[in-house]
């Protein structure tokens, strides 16, 4: 077996005395679609988001494949690889939705404005949204926001996408256009962790599917055995209010 | 259950208007019983009076030039005249507006005070904000400097202690608001992060003290003490110490607003730049500031209007500024009665000024707040 793209062990986090994460172990292979479900405050996101150490982590090790460097230059290194999209978009709301997406190529990879441009207005064209570039993101629908988010991320030519709830913050008019989007990505072999409630989605996209509750993941399964036939007792009752809703 | 269907799609009309004229609106609002109609006329019986009177003593028995046999002052002095006297006003324009700078070279002061109004008005230009702004202040500046020190270029010394009127109250106060902003930003930045407790620490207390002691009592400290503590030869003018006291007073206050407006900014913006692998000076200089500064725009506008008026204060020490010329005028004794006009005048070069960086600041936000909403 070829050498996973991403590998958490043993990782353990507490917000002061709340134990958030406990010996959460996964790993993550190049090209490999992930979704991860469960119920609130089950350290769904906290995970994602300690994979970009937007939050810091107590005890483990998550290793992104290829990073060697330590302390502050592997989490500079880790972040150039790894694209992150938010639940509220977390656009700049003083820069054009352009400037948006090319502020962190220019600045980060100092790429010259002309090159960071025109491969911006490339992903704003997939994304569909290439029309509005000059706009400011209060201009724009949730929806258009969340894929200029999206482009935004792919901008930095990441190896790992991570989705942060992707959704949730949407009018139910406007998921599926983000969803197309999502699937759209997965089809051109990115590799995506995706926090999410989308089952339709998870069950379209996904190669395996991660269940956390009380910061433990307590199953993993491919999407159909996981949907159809959840193992564990915590998986069932999850499903079951998710699906008579 | 019965069901209800809408026969049409409602199409969009236009608002109400009021249908009143303005006759009608007045009689409902200000003549819509007796006691309202008493009262009216009432007001505007007082208002008549009142204004009757001031435009008498401003206008119609004021004395504006003296005449070929009176001197100013001598037709102010006329028996019989009641109104004001504004012939002290072209007789002591010179000194209110420029002090005792060498009469013959008052043209100097003069076009450094112009400088300073360009200088205001190339700043108010939102497509000039850029950083090359900071250095065509530093050109103006420098220029303003140079003109009223001379001893370069020809022109003869002037030492500062010379300076006076306008120009010292304008150079106070753009200079110290100059150099005061950039150090607010530092000190603001300071004390929001949490990574260098030191420097947080040195950046509450330096704001702490200057919030805490009067600036009146930092004035006389910094030109009667600070001299006795430097060495003889050390010594540095008595205008630069009180500017160096405007500049550390006005970042105190600016920097407490600019941490306002730092903490108003939700934790999602700083992620999202941490997620694109922007570091803490990117983050700070294109995500967060542009955004925060936006935010408390009133609060920095509001300050440097305190801070223009608050120059003023600088008569207690014996700098020469725009309210001490006006008291030096009055002091003359041929002028004795023309107290009010003298300040009148200077409170009108006031107002000027700061009524309109109130008004610019108003339609700054204005224009703000129609693009950047989210």
């Amino acid at each position: 077996m070829t050498q996973p793209l991403l590998t958490i062990t043993g990782l353990n986090k507490w917000f002061g005395e709340y134990h958030a994460l406990r010996d959460v172990d996964l790993s993550v292979a190049s090209g490999e679609r992930i979704v991860v479900c469960g119920p609130s405050g089950s350290g769904k996101s906290t995970l994602i988001r300690c994979i970009n150490r937007i939050e810091q982590f107590e005890q483990g090790s998550i290793v992104l494949e290829g990073v060697t460097e330590k302390g502050a230059r592997q989490t500079e290194s880790i972040r150039r690889q790894v694209g992150m999209v938010f639940q509220h978009f977390n656009l700049f709301p003083h820069m054009s939705v352009l400037d948006n997406c090319t502020l962190a190529p220019m600045r980060s990879l100092k790429q010259p404005r002309a090159q960071a441009e025109s491969y911006a207005r490339e992903l704003l064209d997939r994304v569909r949204i290439a029309d509005q570039a000059d706009k400011l993101p209060g201009q724009l629908s949730g929806g258009q926001q969340q894929r200029v988010a999206i482009a935004r991320a792919l901008c930095m030519k990441p190896r790992l996408m991570l989705f942060d709830e992707p959704t949730s913050a949407l009018d139910p008019e406007m998921v599926q256009e983000v969803l197309d989007t999502m699937v759209g990505l997965a089809e051109d072999g990115m590799t995506m962790i995706c926090v999410t409630h989308e089952m339709g989605f998870a069950r379209q996209v996904a190669d395996r599917v991660v269940f956390m509750d009380r910061g433990q993941i307590l199953e993993v399964a491919p999407p159909a055995a996981f949907f159809d036939h959840p193992e564990h007792e915590r998986s069932r009752e999850f499903l079951g209010k998710l699906l008579h809703h | 259950m019965t069901r209800f269907l809408a026969p049409t799609i409602a199409t969009p009309r236009p608002a109400p208007q009021d249908p009143r004229q303005w006759h009608d609106r007045l009689r409902e609002d200000l003549f819509y019983s007796p006691g309202a109609t008493l009262a009216t006329l009432g007001m505007l019986a007082l208002l008549a009076f009142a204004g009757w009177h001031l435009l008498n003593w401003a206008l119609l028995d004021a004395v504006f030039t003296g005449t070929a046999e009176l001197s100013p002052s001598d037709a102010c002095r006329t028996p019989g005249v009641t109104g004001a006297c504004w012939a002290v006003i072209g007789d002591k324009l010179r000194l209110i507006l420029f002090g005792v700078y060498p009469y013959a070279e008052q043209w100097r002061p003069a076009v450094a005070c112009v400088l300073m109004i360009v200088l205001y008005v190339l700043s108010v230009q939102r497509r000039l904000w850029r950083p090359s702004l900071a250095l065509i202040w530093v050109v103006f500046l420098g220029a303003v400097i140079v003109l009223m020190r001379g001893g370069v270029f020809g022109l003869s010394s002037v030492t500062d202690d010379q300076w006076g009127g306008l120009p010292v109250t304008l150079i106070l106060s753009t200079l110290g608001l100059g150099m005061a902003f950039p150090v607010a930003i530092l000190l603001a930045l300071a004390r929001q992060q949490r990574k260098l407790p030191m420097l947080q620490a040195a950046s509450v207390g330096l704001i702490e003290f200057a919030r805490g002691v009067p600036l009146l009592v930092v004035l006389f400290m910094a030109s009667v003490m600070m001299p006795l503590f430097l060495p003889a030869d050390w010594q540095i003018s008595k205008l630069l110490r009180v500017l160096i006291a405007f500049t550390l007073f006005g970042a105190a206050y600016l920097a407490e607003v600019i941490r306002g407006g730092l903490q108003a900014i939700p934790a999602g913006q700083y992620e999202a730049a941490a997620a694109l692998s922007l570091n803490y000076a990117q983050t700070m200089r294109d995500v967060i500031l542009p955004q925060a500064l936006r935010m408390v725009i009133p609060g920095i506008v509001n300050i440097f209007i305190g801070f223009f008026k608050a120059t003023s204060i600088v008569v207690v020490v014996g700098i020469f500024d725009l309210m001490t010329a006006a008291k030096r005028a009055v002091s003359d004794p041929l002028w004795q009665n023309a107290g009010i006009e003298v300040y009148l005048f200077a409170a009108l070069i006031y107002f000027v000024f700061c009524f309109s960086l109130s008004r610019y600041s108003a339609r700054l936000e204005r224009d703000l707040a129609r693009g950047a909403t989210n």
